[in-house]
């Protein structure tokens, strides 16, 4: 614990100019944007920062476990119908009362069993993590245990991504099915997600969740658990050798990366387009999550952050401007930035940085911006 | 009873779906462990090779266009393919992962490409007639055409066979899958063999999305409803066997058309990707596993 409380002390330079850059995000993020977004685009700007909650799991599992999380979407998506199945029941008066689309559909006479716990806001909010965490907990055990890995990992997420989002799509009686979940007014904690005013609060609150998950996640990784993720992702065997559980090292690294992404999933339908639906979830959007890291720079934390809140900006403004170019331009993206520039954004931060102090000062390029891919 | 066996035809039919598509992923993925996601695409382009031979030779010639787009498809595909191993892949043996997220990045550009050209709706391809109706026996209701994929699907898998266990090409194959650094030493011209493979890949992709226009429309987005089933094929099969590719696809189109038959479509996904998690607990390596002493 007392190693855990001093790594919070800066050692050298360049911890003091990286805390130097997170007070400047911060103040960017937390006044600047504010001030200068309108209320519609801010509020936008708070779904692409519940974006970026995921895209620090991506970078966790995938940059720096070298495990290629394809099917985020499936916890995202558990995490955002855990809050939305609460917002639906909000906006009808509580439990007893159906939601919107049961009564319109007629379908049900009763609210089901399942969404009775949901009438809680704290059981909503917390389901939102403990499912996903539990769900990749007992999957990653399953799949790392017998070691599968690389592409055969990849591609069984992505398939499981793909059930989930047709599992939604067939139970419209439940949960309404393609539609999704949606509210046209709704509050929580008493902020209305739909008050400008509120909508602004909601966006400093996560904005502050986005803050926190970083940098959790940066102990984690600098932590010596984090070394021995790196040690996985580069030679599994031979930690397995020195007598580490590899199962258990990546099960913790990819549970840590739903857990995110519930989270994530969670404050997602508090804010932007307040509406969580299948479309959401399914393979698309998943393997789109990884494209913000990627472009990103895979391995960085930060770079994870600027990738999500980039890219969405760019689909945002690209596609309003000529929506028929968007999939040429992400498809340009990924050939580009994976075949080209592996390292990413971060890449090419730390280049620059090199370049301005290149003299003097000793070189501090962390191992985990190591972004040689071991497959 | 009856119900039951058509649903296993049903299931041997989808099954020979994914044998086609699975065929030409046994190639890329399982000889040279590149992961193509654009192999989607490239049976959505061999499907629109069928559509626009229909357009081009007219309403009353459809058997020759039909006939005559397998060939051609599986030169179009092939074509495509061979240019993505040449500019892209070369670069990125070695590093799977990113050669999935990459592939992926050309099946977006592809599928916005076919929008494009052929238009946003689904086409549709019309069959010739002498594979309209069916026949029905022992109370199973068979369609000519489902019965004609049925048959395709044996004569490729046979003559992928003939050129994998018994060409000159095909042992070559398999010997840069096994050892490429000694492949390679052993006087064989290890990317000619890539390219080659490559080529025959991508275009048995087309030939299965000919297949696939007797079953429905075709759009931009035919490709990506089987890549991922037929990605699980190859996994369950085991890496590069033609024998576990077969048994896998079978018993994975049965098996979901009898999951959707006994709970519901919806559910029959998830059951059906729970059951390969549980087998790949016993079998990790696929029903036929190659005999290695490596650690991976």
């Amino acid at each position: 614990m007392t190693t855990f409380v001093k790594s919070f002390v800066p050692s050298n330079r360049s911890e003091w100019s990286s805390r130097a850059t997170f007070v400047a995000v911060a103040i960017l993020f937390l006044f600047v944007f504010p001030a200068w977004l309108s209320d519609s685009r801010l509020d936008l700007m708070a779904s692409y920062v519940t974006y970026a909650i995921v895209a620090l799991g991506i970078a966790i599992a995938w940059g720096n476990g070298g495990m290629l999380v394809l099917g985020q979407g499936l916890f995202f998506g558990l995490g955002a119908y855990c809050v939305g199945m609460y917002l639906a029941l909000v906006e009808v008066g509580g439990a007893p009362n159906l939601p919107q689309f049961m009564t319109l559909l007629g379908s049900q006479e009763t609210l089901p069993a399942l969404w009775e716990p949901f009438n809680n806001v704290w059981f909503a909010l917390s389901a939102a993590v403990i499912v996903p965490v539990t769900l990749a907990t007992i999957l990653g055990t399953l799949i790392f245990r017998s070691r599968i890995r690389g592409p055969y990992f990849a591609i069984l997420t992505q398939a499981l991504a793909g059930a989930f989002a047709i599992l939604l799509i067939g139970n419209i009686t439940l949960i309404n099915g393609t539609n999704g979940i949606t509210t046209s007014f709704s509050e929580i904690f008493g902020l209305s997600l739909f008050e400008p005013a509120d909508q602004r609060v909601l966006y400093t609150i996560v904005v502050i969740v986005l803050g926190i998950a970083f940098l959790l996640s940066r102990q984690m990784l600098k932590s010596r658990y984090g070394r021995l993720l790196l040690a996985v992702r580069d030679a599994e065997d031979r930690v397995r050798f020195l007598g580490y559980s590899a199962t258990k090292i990546k099960v913790i690294a990819f549970a840590t990366a739903a857990g995110l992404a519930g989270v994530g999933g969670a404050l997602f339908v508090l804010v932007g387009p307040k509406i969580i639906s299948p479309a959401s979830v399914g393979i698309i959007p998943s393997i789109t999550m990884v494209v913000w890291v990627a472009v990103g720079g895979r391995a960085s934390l930060a770079g994870a952050i600027a990738g999500a809140i980039l890219v969405n900006t760019a689909e945002f403004e690209i596609s309003s401007a000529a929506p028929e170019y968007w999939l040429y331009f992400q498809g340009a993206l990924f050939i580009g930035v994976v075949a080209f520039a592996p390292k990413g954004l971060a890449g090419a931060a730390t280049w620059l940085k090199e370049k301005v102090t290149s003299r003097g000062s000793s070189s501090t390029t962390s191992t985990s911006k190591t972004a040689e891919e071991a497959a | 009873m009856e119900p039951i066996l058509n649903q296993l035809f049903a299931g041997v039919s989808y099954g020979s779906i994914l044998l086609l598509i699975a065929l030409g992923l046994t190639f890329t993925f399982g000889q040279m462990g590149v992961i193509n996601m654009a192999h989607g695409e490239f049976i959505m382009f061999g499907a629109y090779t069928t559509y626009v031979l229909q357009e081009v030779l007219g309403k009353d010639q459809i058997t020759y266009a039909f006939l005559l787009s397998l060939p051609i498809a599986l030169v179009v595909a092939g074509a495509m393919g061979l240019l993505l191993e040449m500019t892209l892949i070369k670069r990125l043996y070695g590093r799977p992962l990113d050669t999935l997220l990459v592939t992926w990045g050309v099946a977006l550009v592809l599928q916005q490409l076919a929008r494009d050209i052929f238009g946003a709706n689904n086409v549709e391809v019309v069959s010739p007639t002498w594979l309209e109706g069916g026949i029905t026996v022992f109370g199973i209701d068979m369609a000519y055409n489902r019965l004609f994929i049925i048959g395709l699907a044996l004569a490729i898998t046979a003559a992928a066979w003939v050129v994998v266990g018994k060409l000159k090409q095909g042992r070559r194959m398999r010997a840069v899958m096994q050892n490429r650094q000694l492949a390679g030493a052993s006087g064989i011209n290890t990317p000619s063999v890539d390219r080659r493979t490559f080529f025959l890949g991508s275009g048995l992709a087309g030939v299965a999305g000919v297949a696939i226009t007797q079953l429905g429309s075709v759009g931009p987005n035919l490709g990506t409803n089987y890549i991922i089933d037929a990605f699980l094929v190859v996994i369950v099969g085991g890496l590069g066997h033609l024998r576990g590719a077969v048994i896998a696809a079978l018993a994975l189109g049965i098996l979901n058309s009898l999951a959707e038959y006994w709970s519901s479509a919806s559910l029959g996904k998830v059951i059906v990707f729970m059951a390969i998690v549980v087998f790949l607990q016993f079998r990790p390596q696929g029903i036929v596993a190659s005999e290695s002493r490596g650690l991976a």
